[in-house]
């Protein structure tokens, strides 16, 4: 891809426009990774309001240092997948049950609706899904403290 | 409880606490809150209480960390929107130039967003026009509506609480094990007299240690001290053992037989139960939970409960009695000898608690475990077809491997712990044992007791102590237990996502007319449809066009009533689907999948698998509609061939014309065809699309294809886009309008002449293969 000759601004609405190299103009794109947990920073594609891709960037490096913070800017306004640092309570071991937490998005609690809402990703990271369908991020399993991962530990 | 409120106060009755004193001064006098939203995150996402509020003046925004509210006031051009995305919404606020301020909430509000919105444009419309009162109208009157407390979702009449909410945040209780008194209850006079047998059955088997005392006191040890025995009073004392040994076996044979049909019929009934409700849970949630784990619960956990309740507590309700009348027993011949023995007991009883809990959690986590090798044998026996073709055996059977040694490390674990307990437990018991002989014979030399009366004690302790060892087993089992029980009522508990209506309405006949009203539905975070309004009239038929994904299927599902709409309603002959009973409502409606699914059992069971009580000329009129008469004639056992459990000996085709003769049989108003044909090559395509013109004739029918080409017959089509309608029209009329539909029909008419060219290049290769 080249980027001399397409561009990207954010206009008084908030929203990304790029322009493309037949100066094609589209409002409000929205960058998307392709494997926002296994590879945040490869692989991110550029797409319009239509979900059609635009745009594939390799590597965020690769780009214009001005381009980069507004991509990574837009990312971080739409990206919440926050990652669970403490387990404070649950509220029972059978399910639907109520977690307590601290996150690096601050405190909160969510309910779990059931055990398969908890997937492994990998053998040490886990993705927690919430009644609303918002994602929670456990990375490393065997790094959370002695009390939260006892209490993870009953629902495996 | 209303959502708006007329009072005179300026807020409403359920306003949060936390906000009620700081926007009380902020409001003027004659301002009024007419919608809130409490929002738990800033700008930056992080998770952060904050309140926006809509008055008939204004519009309020605070989070807790600002110091200041801020304020814009009604203006032409404002415009409030609201989008979602992975689990976040996001309000924006703007004017014709530029946004003005944006926030951000998790999911749980939607609800309240949608309040706000309406509420806003509601007041920016009646300060823009006149004409528009109408909508201002609207919203004032909507307070009569009956909304849920938390969510604010409207419920339909005498739910008091909507059904999202009730799931969230009930949870179960710990007493698990008691529910099933529910499953007791209807045998509760075999369990008295189960219980008034083992009252019975345990004096019997006490009895013959107490005659241990006058048997050594008045016989043996007279004897030994040079009088002569005393053969009667001998006779008298054995013939009384073996009498009450005969009774305790009469006795307790008849209790355990009581007790186990009991408990093998309460085991059946829960089982029954829970299959019946499981099969009434909506398609969700099968969706979300594996066939292994689900099957596990069904079988093996009622199994346990069963054993429980026949052997473990039946055991241990014994053991309690026992322990009981030997206590009573005791005190009465000797208090002091009594107090030293029963002292190991608290110790025991306090070992049993330190290790409940450990194994709780244990036993939990083997069930888990277990459901997980059950899952990967699930996961791969149903793909055998594609591990095989991509050579995968290796790496499922790792995966297995996996979760067994997985299995045997939690089981190791576990056992360390029940391994170390039982040893202890019996040897407290002989410590306890040497304890009572040290003491019986201190008092014996003291003068105190008699040596029948130790011989007696030590007669009762050495049964006393068995029974609190096989007693401290029940903690395992009765954990093991109380699991099961919690999973199975975890099934039981769950509410069907498509409930069915309180006040049921019955539709006699149906005419088919099928209307759509501002439809949408949101699976978890993701929105699949929304504002679809669609009529479908009686004995027409629709096809509804698109590309995957946009949501063809969903509205299917929905007009099924496999899940129930998030948004709007969905309406037959005028009547909100919800407020009909739900197997009622799907006889109405005959379903041709695109994978057909035959069940493992004949031809004709098959076919009349939607109408068991179908005779055999309709079974085969049905046939002969849909074009299968003559190939199931061809099968070695006609009708009565069987059919595996994917109908495995049949074509593609054949096993579809089958499904065809299913639909046809019911005589369904509606016809739903979920891409009937795309399975198929064109060929068989053509034969299918042959017995479907049969069933179609005077249903109001809702056909999903792939292909474009065989939805000619439509009388309109429906094209979706990402779960709006964005055109509606027959095919010349969208073809001349050069949209959408035109573009997806320009682009699979050159795939399909690809596809013809491939068809031609293959007869002439098959072709020149006979000539050689």
């Amino acid at each position: 891809m080249k980027w001399s000759c397409c561009q990207l601004h954010r206009n008084s609405f908030g929203r990304l426009v790029f322009v493309d190299k037949n100066h094609q103009v589209y409002e409000g794109v929205v960058p998307v990774r392709a494997f926002p947990i296994t590879a945040a920073d490869q692989g991110i594609a550029l797409v319009d309001h239509h979900g059609h891709e635009l745009a594939w960037i390799e590597c965020l490096h690769e780009l214009p240092a001005e381009y980069r913070i507004l991509i990574e800017e837009e990312l971080a306004s739409r990206e919440f997948m926050p990652e669970i640092r403490h387990i404070d309570s649950v509220s029972g071991f059978t399910t639907p049950s109520t977690w307590r937490v601290r996150t690096n998005r601050g405190d909160t609690s969510f309910v779990l609706k059931g055990e398969e809402d908890i997937r492994h990703l990998s053998s040490i990271t886990l993705l927690i899904t919430d009644s609303h369908g918002l994602h929670f991020l456990i990375r490393d399993r065997s790094k959370l403290d002695r009390h939260s991962s006892k209490l993870l530990d009953h629902f495996f | 409880m209303s959502y708006t409120s007329s009072s005179p106060s300026h807020l409403l009755p359920d306003f949060p606490p936390y906000w009620r004193t700081q926007i009380e001064e902020q409001l003027t006098d004659d301002e009024r809150v007419l919608a809130w939203l409490e929002t738990d995150l800033n700008t930056q996402l992080y998770f952060l209480s904050g309140l926006i509020v809509v008055t008939n003046h204004r519009l309020l925004a605070k989070t807790v960390e600002d110091e200041n509210w801020q304020v814009w006031y009604y203006q032409e051009g404002l415009k409030l929107t609201y989008q979602d995305q992975a689990g976040v919404g996001k309000l924006e606020l703007s004017d014709t130039c530029a946004r003005l301020a944006h926030w951000y909430n998790t999911l749980g509000k939607h609800n309240a967003v949608n309040h706000l919105i309406a509420h806003f444009t509601g007041q920016l419309d009646a300060r823009s026009a006149q004409l528009t009162k109408a909508t201002v109208k609207q919203f004032q009157e909507q307070p009569d509506l009956v909304r849920c407390p938390n969510c604010a979702a409207s419920l339909s009449n005498e739910q008091e609480t909507c059904s999202t909410c009730d799931r969230e945040t009930s949870s179960p209780s710990t007493w698990t094990l008691f529910r099933l008194w529910r499953f007791a209850k209807p045998y509760k006079w075999h369990l008295f007299a189960g219980l008034i047998l083992m009252l019975g059955s345990t004096a019997a088997t006490l009895v013959p240690p107490y005659l241990t005392m006058p048997l050594m006191d008045n016989v043996l040890i007279p004897y030994q001290s040079g009088q002569p025995i005393n053969i009667d009073l001998a006779v008298l004392y054995l013939s009384g053992l073996l009498g009450a040994a005969l009774l305790a076996w009469i006795l307790s044979w008849s209790r355990t037989y009581i007790l186990a049909r009991v408990s093998e019929r309460i085991g059946a009934d829960l089982r029954m139960t829970a299959y019946e409700h499981l099969l009434t849970l909506s398609q969700a949630y099968f969706g979300g939970k594996r066939t292994g784990d689900l099957m596990a619960r069904i079988g093996s956990e009622t199994d346990r409960i069963n054993l429980f309740l026949s052997l473990h507590l039946l055991d241990f309700a014994t053991d309690v009695l026992m322990i009981s009348m030997t206590v009573v027993i005791l005190v009465s011949i000797d208090p002091w000898l009594a107090l030293v023995t029963l002292l190991p007991l608290p110790i025991i009883v306090w070992l049993i608690h330190l290790v409940r809990d450990r194994l709780r959690t244990g036993f939990e986590k083997v069930d888990r475990v277990w459901a997980e090798v059950n899952n990967v044998l699930a996961d791969t026996l149903p793909g055998i077809r594609v591990v095989k073709a991509f050579a995968q055996e290796r790496r499922e059977i790792e995966r297995f491997r996996a979760a067994n040694q997985h299995n045997r490390e939690i089981n190791d674990r576990v056992n360390k712990i029940w391994a170390l307990f039982t040893p202890t437990v019996t040897l407290l018991t002989e410590i306890g044992l040497l304890v009572v002989w040290s003491f019986g014979i201190w008092q014996i030399v003291q003068n105190q007791i008699t040596v029948g009366v130790l011989t007696a004690f030590l007669a009762y302790i050495s049964r006393f102590y068995l029974r609190l060892d096989s007693m401290s087993r029940i903690v395992s089992t009765t954990q093991k237990a109380a699991v099961g029980a919690k999973r199975i009522f975890d099934i039981l508990d769950r509410t069907s996502n498509v409930p069915e209506p309180v006040k049921p309405v019955h539709l006699p006949t149906v005419k088919g007319r099928i209307e759509l009203r501002n439809v949408g539905f949101r699976y978890e975070t993701r929105r699949v449809a929304q504002n679809i309004n669609l009529t479908i009239e009686s004995g027409e038929m629709v096809g509804l066009v698109g590309h995957s994904g946009s949501g063809k299927s969903t509205l299917i599902n929905l007009i099924c009533r496999f899940y129930d709409v998030t948004e709007g309603a969905i309406l037959i002959d005028g009547t909100d689907i919800r407020s009909l009973p739900v197997a009622e409502y799907r006889k109405h409606i005959g379903l041709v999948l695109q994978e057909p699914f035959l069940f493992f059992g004949t031809v004709a069971e098959n076919i009349a698998y939607g109408k068991p009580d179908a005779t055999r000329a309709e079974i085969i009129a049905a046939a002969r509609a849909a074009y299968a008469h003559e190939f199931i004639l061809r099968l070695p056992y006609g009708y009565d061939s069987l059919v595996g459990e994917r109908g495995q000996a049949l074509s593609g085709g054949e096993r579809q014309r089958i499904s065809i003769a299913r639909a046809i049989l019911i005589n369904p108003r509606i016809l739903i065809l979920d891409e009937a044909t795309s399975s198929v090559d064109t060929q068989t395509e053509q034969e299918i699309q042959e017995a479907l013109g049969n069933l179609v004739t005077g249903r109001t029918t809702i056909a999903i294809a792939h292909r474009l080409s065989t939805l000619q017959e439509a009388n309109r089509l429906v094209v979706l886009d990402r779960g709006k309608v964005v055109e509606v029209g027959n095919h010349t009329e969208l073809m001349a309008h050069r949209g959408y539909y035109y573009h997806l029909y320009q682009s699979q008419l050159r795939n399909i002449d690809t596809e013809d060219r491939l068809a031609e290049l293959d007869k002439t290769s098959d072709s020149k293969v006979d000539r050689v």
